[in-house]
């Protein structure tokens, strides 16, 4: 059996499945003061009277980084960068423990200016005196070449507990990203630490033996030890935990869209066939750009507790959430108001729905029925303008050789998914309104803990050999090999695909659940005077992020149930 | 954060998989560090910087500049058709106020193909800076456009195209033409007699440094530029000045690009050249970008930049100094020039021969053209190419007179069939091109 835990915001979802389908599954509120308690409670559940030797696998989702992030709970770390010539990394400052030091990689991985030793030995000292204990190295062209960071740590490496690389987080480039990044990475590593230690303490009191395995926001898994160096890698995990819900519901060979329809947002996700889209550098959101691997969701601000108002005349939705919709209490109306006021949803009081739709009538000068439809229809439009606007960013993302251009691959969702709460009410008017057929998940109000429990796990590696320098490496697997000049291609791709499934099987990935595809590569020669001189192999392979094998047919399974949701 | 202060648009079309053959210099890998450097600084990231894609160009937005023979299919592939297509997507971006300056960072370059072309020049077959320059007086209201080459090599195909336009201001400044490729662009070289100084070449001796650049870009290319009261400026940006480029032998640097960038305040930069591929464009680029956006490019410098090995020779700075005062004569006396060049309604003839180095061609050129003091002129050419076809192309220009108009489908019918494997007539204030074999 396996059990998926997806922490939330405002509630926690945990399920419990065995190959026949959906055991167990509850709602916890969501104690953002106390997230152990949260986990222990669901687990507690769970675990009632089921002999623990059954269960095989466990998967976390949790909001505990990324609620550090936003309340700025972090731990106060030291960062150092190496830059040499280009945009004055003074721009990429994180905080008041931020230095900049000498030092110089170029493009190609060549030093250009060796580190100064006095240089970074004097800042370490200053970063003692104020009790820093852990620190982040980040240096251009580290990826291309890591000596001078792993100079400094090894310079370092007594004086501080935990050094966080620049190149170990990704292949890709991106300096400030690489030390948003890093800085992320080492500012939420001790709570990170902290909380799973306990959670995994506590589980092996109960006798649980397994490894525990965390949801990244790339929708794929790593076990607890991997997480230890990529802490940040959790973060908006949960969107992700929601689209691998509803994958199993995907159809194959053609495009999906999933809306994930809740109370303040909408996330929006992109399916081609079962596959969820990547960002293609990292989480953006807000001042955070980063080389965190993650799907492509997008929020939106829109969702069944969307404030409704009249502005001039005219209705707006959102984007704020002011409260739970009047039926529930809440202070203004909301979409949600609206459902129950046309007797789509049976919840809540319907004489405060009413009032609250009465009084978006009398501003708009129309009858409280036709404001109702109003606010309906509108919340359907927005959730699909925003849906189609992505899709629209999406194809017309810039391409670089001329056969991806001929290509064009354009994205053409022929199918949605909805999940959320208020989904089901949505999923006729979206479907009329966009004329693609729309279906509800099953069980939707857990496939978000449903997709957690059967992620699988993924990683990325990324290759660059050049023959010319005669060295290929993989700076993220700390790795580097000497190469000839009669290195080809299939040396290329087999090395890559070795270090993958090295990596995968470390991160504690099943064998058999190995979907590794090919995502970038590219070959140039190296000509100098119009001579040959050799050739770069650029190579980057992932284990895609998609469902465990053994259990692909439990979600057709999740709704033979429906009576066991319990709540507490 | 880091802001640009003016929105700028980036078009980056590498090409990855095209190049003139496996070891030309005009190949796959010749952007690659460049795509490393401006990834690796985060370009994308910085607010107020946009990455546009770029769309495909089609017959008829050559066919305002060009008389391709036999045919466009034949002479372009697709990475031209993406190349010009570039330049355009930031001049659409600028023209609709969505960016305030744009980079179309393209390859290939296209700066040598002229009005004719019967293939490669100079690894050049279309010419994406006219291309994008006729698009925008098409679709918007542009008249009046400079167009500053400062690509180390004479520019002598857009020089070409635009020879009888005297609404736009052609300027070119490179390594004297008899110490480079393509051996033009003297200072004598004017531009037609409707179109007299309009056209300033302004060669360089080998050695010129960032000092000598400054010079003439402060003391004749500005004060052109500001009497002459452009609607856009376009700067064909070769990067082929720099101290490192393999075919060429001056002393300029990213600091000094960047700088030249700041001062000229272009509304469209064109890549063109630039073969130090390595240790010249990831840093060139960059800093262009950055002076572009109107952000801090200080620290942008080469690795092995050595001040004092960059330094400008006296006699480097004597020379310079002489040909901008002979350009800013030419300048000053621009108007009279014209005004004694011919009579009103005269046809005036120039010969010429073109040798197309990339595709190994010659050509001849008859050129006739109507001497007019209300537009660019009618002219006809008659080309004859070996290997290749002898054609006769006749242009009315945009802003053409009506009897400039006339005469450009007088020419037209006049022409005997048999003598040519092609007529072929552009009339641009029709926007129609049309052929008869």
């Amino acid at each position: 059996m396996i059990i998926g835990l997806d922490v939330g915001g405002t509630h926690a979802d945990a399920v419990l499945l065995s190959k026949q389908g959906l055991e167990r599954q509850i709602k916890v509120p969501t104690d953002t003061s106390n997230l152990f308690e949260t986990v222990l409670t669901g687990f507690n559940y769970l675990l009632e009277d089921i002999p623990i030797g059954k269960i095989k696998r466990v998967v976390i989702s949790t909001t505990l980084t990324t609620n550090a992030i936003v309340q700025k709970k972090f731990n106060t770390v030291g960062t150092i960068v190496s830059s040499g010539p280009g945009i004055d990394p003074e721009w990429y400052r994180t905080d008041a423990n931020y230095h900049a030091v000498g030092g110089s990689i170029d493009h190609r991985g060549r030093e250009r200016k060796p580190l100064d030793h006095e240089e970074i030995l004097a800042i370490a000292h200053r970063m003692k005196e104020k009790n820093i204990t852990i620190l982040g190295v980040i240096g251009k062209f580290s990826v291309r070449n890591p000596t001078h960071e792993l100079e400094i740590r090894d310079l370092l490496k007594n004086q501080f507990e935990t050094i966080f690389l620049g190149h170990h987080v990704s292949g890709n480039l991106n300096f400030p990203r690489r030390i948003a990044t890093v800085h992320l990475n080492a500012s939420v590593y001790e709570i990170h630490r902290d909380f799973f230690h306990a959670v995994k303490n506590s589980l092996e009191q109960k006798g649980l033996q397994i490894p525990i395995q965390i949801l990244k926001a790339d929708g794929g898994t790593m076990n607890l030890e991997s997480s230890m160096a990529f802490p940040a890698q959790t973060i908006l995990s949960g969107p992700a935990a929601s689209v691998m819900g509803s994958i199993a519901y995907a159809p194959g060979d053609m495009d999906a869209m999933v809306l994930d329809i809740g109370g303040t947002t909408t996330d929006i996700a992109i399916l081609v066939d079962k596959v969820p889209l990547l960002e293609p550098l990292g989480i953006r959101r807000g001042k955070y750009k980063t080389l965190i691997r993650s799907l492509k969701t997008h929020s939106r601000g829109i969702g069944g507790d969307s404030h409704v108002r009249v502005e001039k005349g005219k209705l707006k939705i959102g984007s704020g959430r002011l409260g739970p919709a009047m039926a529930f209490g809440g202070p203004v109306p909301t979409p949600t108001d609206a459902l129950i006021f046309l007797k789509k949803m049976n919840m809540g009081d319907p004489l405060l729905a009413q009032k609250g739709i009465d009084s978006i009538a009398q501003a708009l000068g129309i009858d409280p029925e036709a404001a109702a439809q109003a606010i309906f229809k509108k919340t359907c439009t927005m959730i699909l303008e925003q849906a189609q606007a992505l899709i629209h960013r999406i194809n017309t993302k810039p391409v670089y050789t001329i056969h991806e251009f001929l290509a064009g691959y354009a994205i053409d969702p022929q199918k949605i998914l909805l999940l959320g709460g208020p989904a089901p009410y949505f999923a006729q008017e979206i479907e009329a309104q966009s004329g693609i057929s729309t279906e509800v998940v099953p069980a939707s109000s857990v496939a978000n803990a449903i997709g957690a429990a059967l992620a699988r796990t993924t990683c990325e590696v990324s290759l660059l050999a050049d023959t010319e320098q005669g060295k290929a490496m993989a700076p993220e697997e700390d790795f580097t090999r000497k190469i000839s000049h009669k290195f080809t291609e299939e040396d290329a791709v087999e090395i890559t695909h070795d270090l993958l499934l090295k990596k995968a099987l470390k991160s504690g990935a099943d064998i058999e659940d190995m979907a590794v595809e090919i995502i970038e590569y590219q070959k140039f020669n190296i000509v100098r005077n119009f001579s040959p001189r050799g050739k770069i192999f650029k190579v980057k392979m992932q284990v895609k992020p998609g469902l465990i094998k053994a259990y692909d047919a439990v979600c057709h399974h999740c709704t033979i149930n429906p009576d066991i949701e319990k709540g507490i | 954060m880091l802001k640009a202060a003016h929105k700028t648009g980036l078009v980056f079309f590498p090409a990855f998989d095209w190049a003139i053959d496996p070891t030309h210099p005009e190949r796959e890998e010749r952007l690659l560090y460049t795509q490393d450097q401006v990834t690796e600084e985060g370009i994308f990231d910085i607010e107020g910087i946009l990455e546009l894609k770029p769309d495909l160009i089609s017959n008829q937005d050559i066919q305002r500049v060009h008389f391709c023979i036999p045919d466009e299919e034949t002479i372009t592939t697709e990475s031209h058709l993406i190349s010009a297509g570039g330049a355009v997507a930031i001049a659409q971006a600028v023209m609709e106020k969505r960016i305030k300056r744009g980079f179309a960072l393209v390859r290939p370059p296209g700066h040598h193909a002229m009005r004719i072309s019967h293939g490669g020049r100079g690894f050049c077959h279309i010419n994406m800076e006219a291309i994008m320059v006729e698009y925008i007086r098409r679709h918007y209201d542009v008249k009046r456009v400079a167009i500053i080459d400062t690509d180390c090599h004479h520019g002598d195909g857009t020089n070409d195209i635009y020879w009888h336009d005297p609404d736009t201001l052609f300027i070119s400044i490179h390594q004297d033409g008899r110490t480079l490729f393509p051996g033009s662009g003297f200072t004598g070289e004017l531009g037609g007699p409707n179109a007299l100084g309009s056209n300033l070449n302004i060669p360089l001796p080998p050695g010129t440094a960032t000092e000598g650049y400054l010079y003439v870009l402060e003391n004749t290319i500005l004060p052109a530029i500001e009497a002459f009261k452009p609607d856009i400026i376009v700067n064909s940006a070769g990067q082929d000045n720099h101290y490192t480029d393999p075919l060429t032998n001056m002393k300029f640097c990213a600091q000094g690009y960047a700088d030249l960038t700041r001062l000229l305040k272009p509304d469209i930069a064109v890549l063109e050249g630039g073969y130090a591929i390595e240790g010249a464009l990831p840093y060139v680029n960059l800093g262009i970008i950055l002076a572009l956006a109107g952000l801090d490019y200080s620290r942008v410098v080469e690795p092995d930049y050595n001040p004092e090995k960059l330094q400008q020779a006296p006699q480097v700075t004597e020379k310079i100094k002489k040909t901008v005062d002979i350009i800013n004569t030419h300048w000053k006396n621009r108007h009279k020039m014209r005004e004694s060049a011919g009579t009103p309604g005269d046809i005036q003839e120039r010969h010429r021969e073109i040798y197309y180095d990339t595709d190994n061609i010659l050509e001849r050129q008859k050129e006739k053209v109507r001497i007019c003091r209300e537009c660019g002129g009618t002219f006809e050419v008659e080309s004859t190419a070996m290997p290749g076809s002898r054609v006769l192309a006749i242009h009315i220009p945009q802003y053409a007179c009506h009897h400039c108009q006339e005469k450009g489908y007088e020419m037209y019918d006049r022409a005997p069939k048999n003598k040519y494997d092609k007529v072929l007539l552009q009339d641009k204030p029709r926007d129609m091109y049309v052929t008869k074999q």
